[in-house]
């Protein structure tokens, strides 16, 4: 407890001591972070619309023609047995031919058709769209199905826009991350290069590593942490403003997820991040002196 | 305990430091340690702190084999040592108080312990006094005598004095180790490196000389070239 004592008010001087730089280094931690925070938000809530967008994508599995409904509607759980099939609705042909006419804006032309042209069928979802393919061939094998149409393209560009916005994001996290690391490192390697006289005479005190390094991972914690809370805060403050603007504008119809169901895990993963870069930062800064 | 057994020290550039050296302290006893410049005092300093290993030979400082022990247990060594630097080596933004302090926060002591000790070393060496005062407000003997507290504050087996005297006046000096020879006689291990003549021959105490960085005497009393 002592020490813990000791190296608090030793981590906090030195805070002091070097104030520009750590006012600079809390700046650059809180600018990183929110960029991250904003490119994760960004990614979470593409993946959010994309996974809304997807809920209703579905194959289309056409009956054989010469099955009457009561034997199409036996398909159901062989079609739920498939791999990837989420849930299935049956759509009678009486059933498609009142949707279609519902679609024609002249529909009495059609008022001597037959529900008979058309076939009984399912709507078939999936869990993953990305597995559309495999799950339309799938289907195609089920006994009694006929024919199964798939708009494989608008699942492919959906699969394709969530993996570049991911892939996008995670580059970012990383490199923000790095740089955040960086210069981390930087500003507690000078509080160490000041301190160097300090280190060798507690050194040959008999200071193990652990004690050399204490003050020092005080320092980066409070830095990160300060600088963590802070971008928290501005990216509250931005989302609010994003998400009037958008809620304003004619993209209101996009589902986004309201800043309270991220706040948490938000503050969370900022604080945790704050902390790595605390750790790593101080860890490249003292190694040089860590040496006995 | 001191105990060096046939020690050499080479560097990777090829010079000798030392040469076959064994000479052994028990506990309590006070030795200085002499020789001109060059002749491989401060080498024998390194190899008792840990700073160097030794090439060849055994070198064993209150009980830790310094052939063997590892870098973790080297502050463990280090914390039954109190080291005196003819440079002070005082941290020059921390008052006196606050580094002698800072040993016995290495060592894990408690505030309270803390508290009560740095009085009482300070005391011992007539600085009580002063010990909310920064460094540069103090004589160089005073600093010295606080770099002595600051030894004396864990209560070390041993203490070794790497010219103690270097930077202080003569009679400074002699008052200076006149305390250390009184902190010997309360059972420290004292090892005083120094090449002043005059000083060691004011106290009759084992004289250890090393030349060319061999021992080249090692006997009670006198020093002579």
């Amino acid at each position: 407890m002592n020490r813990i004592g000791y190296y608090f008010r030793e981590g906090v001087d030195s805070i002091f001591n070097h104030g520009l730089i750590s006012f600079a280094t809390v700046c650059v931690i809180v600018a990183c972070l929110l960029i991250m925070g904003s490119f994760a938000s960004v990614a979470l809530n593409v993946n959010h619309i994309i996974s809304g967008l997807e809920g209703q994508v579905s194959l289309l599995a056409l009956v054989d023609d010469s099955w009457s409904e009561e034997e199409a509607r036996s398909i159901e759980s062989q079609l739920l047995a498939v791999d990837n099939v989420s849930s299935v609705t049956f759509v009678s042909r009486a059933e498609a031919l009142e949707e279609y006419l519902g679609q024609l804006e002249e529909s009495e032309l059609f008022d001597e058709v037959e529900p008979d042209i058309l076939r009984d069928r399912f709507l078939v979802y999936m869990e993953d769209v990305a597995l559309m393919a495999g799950t339309q061939e799938q289907v195609r094998h089920v006994p009694g199905i006929a024919k199964v149409n798939a708009h494989l393209g608008i699942a492919q560009g959906m699969v394709s826009v969530r993996r570049v916005v991911n892939i996008v994001s995670i580059a970012m996290i990383v490199l923000l991350l790095a740089v955040s690391v960086f210069i981390m490192s930087n500003t507690l390697r000078l509080a160490a290069f000041t301190r160097r006289n300090e280190v060798a005479i507690v050194r040959m005190m008999g200071a193990s590593n652990g004690f050399i390094r204490g003050p020092f991972n005080v320092e980066g914690m409070i830095l990160g942490f300060t600088g963590a809370l802070i971008a928290f805060l501005f990216q509250w403050a931005l989302y609010s403003a994003v998400i009037n603007w958008i809620s304003a504008s004619s993209l209101s119809f996009l589902q986004i997820i309201p800043f309270s169901v991220m706040a948490v895990p938000l503050l969370v993963c900022f604080l945790a991040i704050g902390l790595l870069v605390a750790i790593f930062g101080s860890r490249i800064a003292i190694r040089n002196y860590m040496r006995i | 305990m001191i105990s060096l057994e046939h020690v050499y020290k080479s560097y990777e550039n090829g010079t000798v430091a030392i040469e076959d050296v064994s000479f052994s302290m028990e506990d309590g006893e006070f030795a200085f340690l002499v020789g001109p410049s060059g002749s491989g005092k401060s080498t024998i300093i390194k190899l008792l702190t840990g700073e160097i290993a030794s090439t060849e030979g055994r070198v064993v400082v209150n009980g830790y084999d310094m052939g063997t022990i590892s870098r973790r247990r080297l502050p463990a060594l280090r914390r039954t040592l109190g080291i005196i630097f003819q440079d002070f080596r005082l941290i020059e933004n921390r008052n006196v108080y606050e580094n002698v302090a800072l040993a016995m926060h290495v060592y894990g002591a408690k505030n309270s312990e803390i508290k009560k000790r740095v009085p009482y070393v300070l005391g011992l060496v007539g600085l009580q006094e002063r010990m909310w005062e920064m460094p540069r407000e103090l004589s160089g003997g005073q600093q010295q005598r606080v770099a002595i507290a600051r030894a004396l504050a864990n209560n070390p087996r041993t203490i070794i004095a790497d010219e103690p005297t270097g930077n202080i006046d003569p009679e400074l000096s002699a008052q200076l180790m006149t305390l250390l020879s009184k902190i010997s006689q309360q059972g420290t291990t004292m090892l005083v490196v120094t090449h002043e003549h005059d000083l060691v021959n004011q106290f009759a105490q084992r004289v250890i000389r090393i030349v060319n960085g061999r021992v080249a005497s090692d006997s009670k009393g006198w020093y002579q070239e």
